[in-house]
């Protein structure tokens, strides 16, 4: 005991020392200096008035980081990233600490609604019909953490989610307010030693959200969190922990816009998601980054590591994405399925046009007894762009009972594009069955002539069969995210066709 | 630490190995500099091991450990057994082509009584003949395989057979593989070219006779097929249990040629087969399957590489693992399809069936297109027997293994039936229904 | 003006010349059958006038309306009034038959500058069209033509006719696949669908189909031309004595 307190004294003394000689006035500052070091990782636990564990969780994170070496495995392609080259914390400038909306920068509400992103609350969604099985009257809502560049600036719906018992917050605050929920959970589904983007990704950490439903509750409405990255050289690392304790349901929606840029900029996500006894997440992604201009420069570079965690029994975790932004993406959402019956499902499409390329896909861990996994991949590879779908389907020998169903299909648009399937389907017990499928094809010239002839254009034509070809995963996603990933999905193919 | 030393002390004892070997291995000058810098190529990747990509799930540094010694060329005795292991494998009508412990012996194979338009020369003479010029590119291929390159540093004999334009064969060639020493390795490489519109039928069988132990084979099978030929081959490794059997086979096809290539592991501790097949001519149709049959401790690979270079190819892949006991058995297949090779129609298809708790079946079909105007498609699946099945056929009166059996039996014969020559599909699938019935 | 004018029309095909030189008028109100045996061109017109990629059109000339049809793109020709039912109609996986529907109507009206339809006066239209052809509402959930029998498919094809409302016709090879009774659905739907304005082109190896639908004008092709025509009795004459009394005449 007493050497551990001495331990975190010591550490305690040695971060006021860098607060006074290195970082005294850039504490007020928007940005931490270029480049990566112990003292960043500093800077921004500092930043988060965070407390000392979490600020040795984070340098632990950046000492086995200077260790590691960049995965190069994935079929994509990039200048190498100078990491002492990037920003690592930037922050919109606030005035001081905010209560409502109201006392926020309005140019930042302004972009907020360019982005057509409901940030007040507002009658949500009117005239979108309720799904089967849903009360005609109930209203549903989504709660928004909106996170510009860094830092969350505004939270909405925190009452309704408090009255039911859940809490949604930035994880900034959640590392301050409830701090044991989050040293239980952090890093215990992609531990700090995962792999080199999510390591990086410990260490700097800017924020993110947080979320925890308490037993046997359904949240009351879709969480959802949208991202932009705004700052010119802004490395992005946003944190997500997830966690449905037994009996929870939460549906959590992600989708990310941002402005053209000329320079790449590195984004490495972390989401975990934990779900324990008879709970359920499903989490869905709209993104649509700056995948660079029509020569291929610029675009944001995506390594994102997600993976959730089925601890408990009867325990579902399910992921949906639409992809169609990014110079590269590299992102693979997992699901460990530990607890016995539990079961994970991953939904993706994944578009790429220009020079865009993908490389993504998930991996079923199974584990427990019974356990069962789908994975429908949807690729669609145009311009001159390579997509690969990148898969793993494994059941260990105590995983009696395992099923898997993988469908990946890709369709190809031009001649000058690449479409790969990479899965490594790995059983290890006899009782474990496993269907996997891969098709790879182009649009038929047939088809296109019968819609051509019925008076579309040979694009709307493109984007009818497209929208045909997605629709399995497109049904995954909430009524309002469907509507719009698919404007979005005939946007990404736009020039594909000629 | 201790990994470290025995890692460097493999190493140490494959450059011993290499050195003794010098002498003995047919070729001077310019072929002995190609064999160094074969060796020199191995010795920079070491044993494939599970961080190299193509050998994820076959890692020789655990299931091999290290390179043993070449055979000593068979003595009277070693050639006594091989004569008794020849005729328990020899096919009906075939021309035999023996290669004992890594050395063609005549005495066993059919030297002389070769079909009209077929020519059969060894290796080492091949090697060995200062007129020939291009006699060193026989040990190059484009691979960069380690364990190609380790057969090209090492491989003492080997056949060089020509079939002769146009000439269609009647009766099959059959090589056959026999190892009659204890701890030893055999590094083998074969040749073939099958000339314009010719047919012909080639087997290969990897057998121990009495007397082999914990023997290594590494060969390799150069096969080049003119325009409009047809080559049908099956090989059979049924090698000693305790063997480590790597071979490779490397296809170049030309344009309108049918290849129908077959492959069965079902003996030897560790099998890997691994076959590169670059269709390099259009309207060519290609046919590979293959069957692991594996019990006990039994590690089989088949992996499988179809590069379609040109357009309009068809090719079709049929793969079937029965795994049983604590075995493993892998399935690697990639289907390339380049840039040109327009209007390609590529299937895989890989099923396994796992038999016991403990068996393990790992699979990796791959698709790597970069045409738009393609069909091609892959599938996989692994499970065990299928119980309402079984009961349907117990209920007929059927016991659990016989109904098992012909479950089984239904089951690989999906790959076994692909196989051209009626005569050795009868001859595979009988060597299938002694393994199962083994089983009982 | 005629509603339709192929004037002269030579198409090859991948270096083969299939029309050489057809003449065919068509006025608005008339139903024109073209008869003809296997080969000698009858689908290759129907998939000119509707502009399928892969032919040349090397000589002639075709309006509609007027208008050179041949410069125009197939979807602008559709909006234009021209269409084809096509003799294999394809199956297209994942696209709801009514999401189609309205995706292609509402296309149709964006080019010809009108306004789109809503979502209940479209559903009320196709509803009350497709009960007319006897088609079942899960039909129209379905993918289009996706497990559909022949006769759907077919009478999927006169759906999309009667909500389109086109001013040509051309039916191709609408009997092939349909049995009698099949064949008698789809006919009336067509005839339901004949008025002064429109115009049908029926493309037919067999007078069966004229039974019910009962030409004003029958053609005769035989080696990419029209070597006769005249009132619907030729095809009558043709049932009796068969094609091969044109085959010298062309």
């Amino acid at each position: 005991m007493p050497a551990v307190q001495e331990t975190v004294d010591r550490v305690r003394r040695v971060d006021v020392d860098q607060y006074r000689y290195g970082f005294e006035t850039l504490i007020e500052s928007d940005k931490a200096p270029k480049g990566l070091s112990e003292d960043t990782v500093r800077f921004i636990s500092a930043k988060k008035s965070e407390p000392a564990w979490m600020l040795e969780w984070r340098l632990e994170a950046y000492r086995r980081w200077l260790t590691m070496t960049e995965p190069a495995w994935a079929r994509v392609e990039y200048p190498k990233i100078d990491y002492q080259d990037l920003y690592y914390y930037a922050a919109p400038k606030p005035k001081k600490q905010v209560s409502s909306l109201d006392e926020i920068d309005p140019e930042i509400l302004k972009t907020y609604e360019k982005l057509g992103i409901p940030l007040r609350e507002v009658a949500m969604l009117e005239g979108v019909e309720p799904r089967p099985g849903e009360a005609d009257t109930a209203r549903r809502k989504i709660a928004v953490d909106a996170v510009f560049d860094s830092v969350s600036v505004a939270t909405t719906f925190k009452e309704e989610l408090m009255k039911a018992g859940v809490i949604f917050m930035p994880i900034s605050e959640a590392i301050r307010e409830h701090p044991d929920l989050v040293k239980q959970y952090l890093g215990s589904v992609v531990p700090t030693s995962d792999n080199f983007f999510a390591t990086l990704n410990s260490a700097v950490f800017s924020d993110g959200s947080f979320v925890y439903v308490p037993p046997g509750v359904r949240c009351p409405m879709e969480l959802s969190t949208y991202f932009r990255i705004n700052e010119r050289n802004t490395g992005q690392f946003e944190r997500t922990l997830i966690i449905a304790d037994k009996g929870a349901y939460v549906s959590y929606l992600e989708g990310c816009t941002a402005p053209q840029r000329d320079e790449n900029q590195l984004h490495a996500a972390v989401v975990e998601l934990v779900a324990l006894d008879d709970a359920e997440i499903k989490y869905s992604t709209v993104q649509n980054w700056y995948p660079g201009n029509s020569e291929g420069v610029g675009g944001i570079y995506n390594f994102v590591t997600k993976r959730g965690d089925c601890r408990g029994d009867n325990a579902k975790i399910s992921w949906t994405q639409v992809e169609t932004g990014s110079a590269i993406t590299w992102k693979y959402p997992s699901c460990i399925l530990r607890g016995d019956n539990s079961r994970g499902e991953f939904y993706s499409i994944a578009i790429s046009n220009g020079y865009q390329q993908v490389d993504s896909g998930t991996k079923m861990i199974h584990l427990g007894r019974n356990t069962t996994s789908r994975i429908i991949s949807k690729g669609i590879a145009a311009g001159k762009s390579q997509n690969t779908y990148r898969g793993l389907v494994t059941a260990h020998r105590k995983a009696t009972g395992a099923r898997n169903f993988t469908a990946c299909d890709s369709l190809l648009i031009g001649d000058q594009c690449g479409a790969h399937t990479v899965p490594y389907v790995e059983a290890k017990n006899s009782s474990a069955l496993f269907e996997h499928e891969a098709t790879t094809s182009k649009i038929s010239e047939d088809v296109l002539f019968y819609c051509i002839q019925r008076g579309l254009s040979q694009e709307e034509a493109v984007g009818l069969v497209v929208n045909g070809f997605v629709k399995d995963v497109l049904q995954q996603l909430p009524m309002e995210f469907a509507v719009e990933a698919q404007k979005l999905i005939s946007i990404s193919l736009e020039g594909s066709v000629g | 630490m201790n990994l470290v030393l025995a890692k460097t002390e493999t190493g140490k004892a494959l450059s011993d190995i290499f050195a003794i070997a010098r002498n003995r291995l047919p070729g001077a000058g310019k072929v002995a500099g190609v064999r160094q810098q074969a060796f020199e190529a191995y010795e920079r990747a070491g044993l494939p091991n599970r961080r190299v990509e193509e050998w994820k799930y076959t890692d020789l540094r655990v299931l091999m450990r290290e390179v043993l010694p070449l055979a000593a060329a068979p003595d009277a005795v070693a050639l006594k057994r091989a004569r008794v292991a020849v005729q328990l494998h020899a096919v009906e009508d075939a021309s035999k082509l023996v290669l004992v412990d890594g050395v063609l012996v005549p005495e066993l194979s059919d030297l002389t009584k070769l079909e009209a338009g077929v020519s059969v020369k060894t290796l080492r003479a091949t090697l060995e003949d200062a007129s020939n010029d291009a006699r060193s590119d026989l040990l190059l291929t484009d691979t960069t395989d380690a364990m190609i390159s380790l057969n090209a540093a090492l491989a003492t004999d080997g056949v060089v057979i020509g079939i002769a334009d146009g000439a269609a064969l009647s009766r099959p060639i059959q090589i056959i593989h026999v190892a009659t020493a204890p701890s030893a390795s055999a590094f083998t490489r074969s040749y073939l070219k099958v000339g314009h519109g010719a047919r012909a039928t080639l087997v290969e069988n990897f057998v121990a006779a009495d007397g082999a132990r914990s023997h290594q084979v590494n060969d390799a099978v150069i096969v080049w097929i003119g325009d409009g030929a047809d080559l049908s081959q099956v090989r059979l490794m049924d090698d000693g249990t305790d063997a480590v059997n790597i071979t490779s086979g490397i296809f170049t096809v030309g344009a309108k040629a049918k290849l129908n290539l077959f492959n069965m592991f079902s003996g030897g501790a560790v099998g890997r087969f691994q076959g590169f097949v670059t269709l390099n001519g259009e309207g060519t149709e290609l046919s590979i399957n293959g069957v692991n049959l594996l019990r006990g401790k039994q590690h089989g690979d088949m992996t499988l590489v179809v590069d379609h270079a040109v357009p309009n190819c068809v090719s079709r892949e049929i793969f079937r693992a029965v795994v049983d006991d604590r075995a493993h058995s892998v399935f690697q297949g990639r289907i390339n399809v380049r840039p040109k090779a327009q209007k390609t129609d590529a299937r895989m298809m890989t099923r396994a069936l796992l038999l016991s708790d403990e068996a393990e079946a790992d699979n990796k079909p791959e698709l790597e297109i970069f045409a738009d105007d393609v069909a091609c498609g892959h599938g996989a699946t692994t499970g065990a027997l299928d119980d309402s099945l079984l009961f349907y056929l117990r209920a007929r009166g059927l016991s659990e293994n016989e109904a098992q059996a012909l479950l089984i039996q239904a089951f690989v014969g999906e790959a076994i039936e692909q196989i051209a020559s009626d005569a050795l599909r009868e001859q595979v699938t009988a060597t299938a229904q002694r393994w199962l019935e083994a089983r009982r | 003006m005629s509603l339709l004018e192929v004037k002269n029309l030579q198409v090859r095909v991948e270096e083969r010349e299939i029309l050489h030189g057809l003449t065919l008028t068509v006025n608005a109100g008339e139903v024109h059958a073209i008869m003809g045996p296997n080969g000698s061109g009858k689908s290759t017109l129907s998939h000119v006038i509707a502009g399928k990629p892969g032919y040349e059109v090397t000589g002639g000339e075709i309006l509609f309306k007027g208008e050179d049809l041949l410069a125009m793109p197939p979807d602008e020709r559709a909006a234009k009034g021209v269409f084809l039912a096509f003799q294999y109609p394809v199956e297209i996986p994942g696209v709801a038959t009514m999401t189609f529907l309205r995706t292609a109507l509402n296309a149709q009206r964006k080019a010809r500058g009108e306004g789109e339809y809503s979502t209940p006066d479209f559903l009320k239209k196709v509803r009350e069209v497709a009960s007319s052809l006897n088609i079942p509402q899960d039909m129209l959930r379905r993918g289009v033509n996706v497990g559909f029998s022949g006769g759907e498919k077919k009478r999927n094809e006169v759906l999309q006719m009667a909500l389109f409302q086109p001013s040509l016709c051309i039916l191709d090879e609408m009997d092939s696949g349909l049995d009698i009774d099949a064949l008698r659905v789809a006919a009336d739907g067509v005839n339901a669908l004949r008025t002064p304005e429109r115009a049908m082109v029926v493309i037919t190896h067999y007078q069966r189909l004229l039974d019910y639908i009962v030409p004003d004008i029958v053609h005769v092709m035989s080696k990419g031309r029209v070597v006769k025509s005249g009132g619907k009795e030729l095809a009558l004459e043709l049932e009796a004595s068969g094609y091969a009394q044109f085959e010298d005449a062309a």
